[in-house]
């Protein structure tokens, strides 16, 4: 049976070889992975708390933003009225409001209306009284549909700014419109962590496959004076690599939807003190599968960064 | 060209040690099998990491199945090695995986596809006599069951040379003939067999070409009766 005949008749087609090899390095590594299944798992919780730091973050960013994104068909503007508008004229003008398209509702507040809820909100009340003249304009109040989206809105209240009897249009939105600017420095940060987060993911697959590859050490020794190539020698710690990403991400998920699960009931408590059945929301579905993909690319790089660096100072001697 | 190793004025020196062999030529043709011999130290073991390019040689040339080892690129290393079957006289087994897998990894190595692998790893370990051990770990073998499966490994992949650094070194005498036995049987179908070891007693009726060293020279000094049954195919 031993001759000195050529293997070439016996490899299969590249394509059949790269998946069996696969296959096999696949199995092999699940096997060691589940043999080590303690040391393994205490790595990938590592790896799933630093994903769900970020994970948990982006989930919270998002629900606030969805509140606000709620209240935002709530918003009022308010058209300051000239003096010289009476309120004759002004009622005129809610009833021709009223018929626009996009106008739910329109509300007058006179002059002497606005002094009153002015004294009475402000505290100024005396001070108020010594000024000879009423310095406030009248106002109507206008609600936009339901619904309808900012930049109708906007439009809406630029027009309704150019109006003969209107000084100024504004929408009461300022302190939404900081919401959002804080959010997005949020969202900004959250990125950054993320990254930093990312980095140490690395850091710690890189370490476990180390002191994989230093366990190793006569087992590569062995596999290269058989003829392996440094790519087969590779391959496991590759896979082994991934397989702590993937059981990371899985953990960061449990992780988050376990906060999210405890935080659920306190949040609907606080949204109907606002008169709101909104309900907690967990990890959206694109950012679920962007940190599985990350867990899986780290623990990837993480192992081909450690791997690359000392599979060449391991030689046979 | 009929030699499967030719080494011709090869000196190799190690840093603070000096040289370790100094202007060795000999040839081992191909489908020839020879023992190397001599005291430890003498050398054997730096001739033989020549061959598999564990070392490079300070000085000489030397070739191995018509290729020049100075040519081949250390990336290329690992085609070269598998060329050539090595058995250790530690074995050099992996202990995390039973038989089969040990005697397979030269094939996976290759990319022998799965059918393939199974029927050569069993038509291998039945030639040491191993057949049905194959799910058994290596650890609960004797001594000369795993330097079977190292064999085993070793001619798997039906090399054209086989290299075995004092393979019965750590192996009772009953166990030494046999595997010595395996050597002759591979080399009777064909295998180039290069045995390094200082088991003397052990060869000495063997009708096989002794190359001595001493201290890193090929010397002369045999006993008549090997002289005798010297074979040179050469």
């Amino acid at each position: 049976m031993i001759s000195a005949k050529a293997n070439a008749e016996l490899r299969p087609n590249f394509l059949s070889r790269f998946a069996q090899g696969h296959a096999r390095e696949v199995v092999f590594t699940l096997s060691r992975f589940y043999r080590n299944l303690s040391g393994a798992l205490l790595t990938c919780f590592v790896i799933g708390i630093t994903l769900a730091l970020p994970a948990s973050l982006h989930t919270m960013v998002r629900n606030i933003n969805a509140v606000s994104y709620s209240w935002e068909t709530t918003l009022q503007a308010s058209l300051f009225l000239k003096d010289s508008t009476t309120p004759a004229q002004a009622q005129a003008l809610i009833a021709k409001l009223k018929t626009r398209p996009g106008v739910a509702d329109a509300i007058y507040i006179s002059r002497d209306q606005s002094l009153a809820e002015f004294k009475a909100l402000s505290g100024f009340g005396a001070a108020l009284d010594l000024l000879e003249s009423n310095p406030l304009p009248a106002v109507i109040t206008i609600t936009p549909v339901k619904g309808v989206q900012r930049p109708v809105i906007d439009a809406l209240v630029v027009e309704l700014g150019e109006l003969p009897e209107v000084e100024v249009a504004k929408l009461d939105r300022q302190w939404l419109d900081r919401l959002f600017a804080v959010l997005s420095l949020i969202q900004r940060l959250v990125l950054l962590i993320a990254g930093v987060l990312g980095l140490a993911v690395i850091v710690i697959v890189g370490n476990t496959i180390r002191l994989d590859i230093e366990a190793k050490r006569a087992e590569i020794v062995v596999m290269k004076l058989i003829g392996a190539t440094n790519g087969f020698i590779r391959r496991p710690f590759l896979y082994t690599g991934l397989w702590y990403g993937l059981v990371g991400g899985a953990i960061a998920y449990g992780l988050v939807f376990a906060a999210v699960f405890a935080l659920s009931q306190p949040a609907s408590d606080l949204a109907a003190l606002y008169a709101s059945d909104y309900r907690l929301k967990g990890l959206p579905l694109d950012a679920t599968l962007v940190m599985f993909a990350a867990g899986i690319v780290l623990g990837w790089i993480g192992a081909w960064w450690t791997v690359s660096r000392h599979l060449r100072e391991i030689e046979p001697q | 060209m009929a030699d499967i190793i030719h080494f011709h004025r090869v000196s190799h020196r190690y840093e603070g040690v000096g040289d370790v062999l100094s202007d060795v030529t000999f040839t081992l043709a191909k489908g020839e099998m020879a023992f190397l011999t001599g005291t430890s130290g003498a050398g054997k073991s730096t001739l033989l990491k020549l061959i598999a390019l564990l070392e490079r040689p300070t000085r000489g040339q030397v070739m191995v199945n018509g290729q020049n080892i100075a040519s081949v690129k250390s990336r290329q290393i690992p085609a070269f090695r598998q060329q050539i079957g090595v058995v250790f006289q530690n074995f050099n087994l992996l202990y995390d995986r039973p038989v089969f897998a040990n005697v397979a990894l030269p094939l996976v190595i290759r990319g022998i596809g799965h059918d393939d692998i199974g029927r050569r790893v069993r038509a291998a370990l039945d030639a040491v006599g191993l057949l049905g051990k194959e799910k058994v770990m290596p650890i609960t073998l004797s001594g000369g069951e795993q330097q079977r499966v190292g064999i085993a490994r070793a001619i798997v992949a039906k090399p054209q040379l086989l290299l075995a650094d004092e393979p019965t070194g750590n192996l009772d005498p009953n166990m030494a003939k046999e595997v010595m036995e395996l050597f002759r049987r591979f080399n009777e179908v064909g295998v180039s067999v290069l045995v390094a070891t200082h088991a003397v007693s052990l060869i000495k009726k063997l009708p096989y070409r002794v190359i001595h060293l001493d201290k890193g020279q090929l010397s002369t000094r045999q006993s008549p009766e090997m002289m005798e049954k010297t074979v040179d195919f050469g």
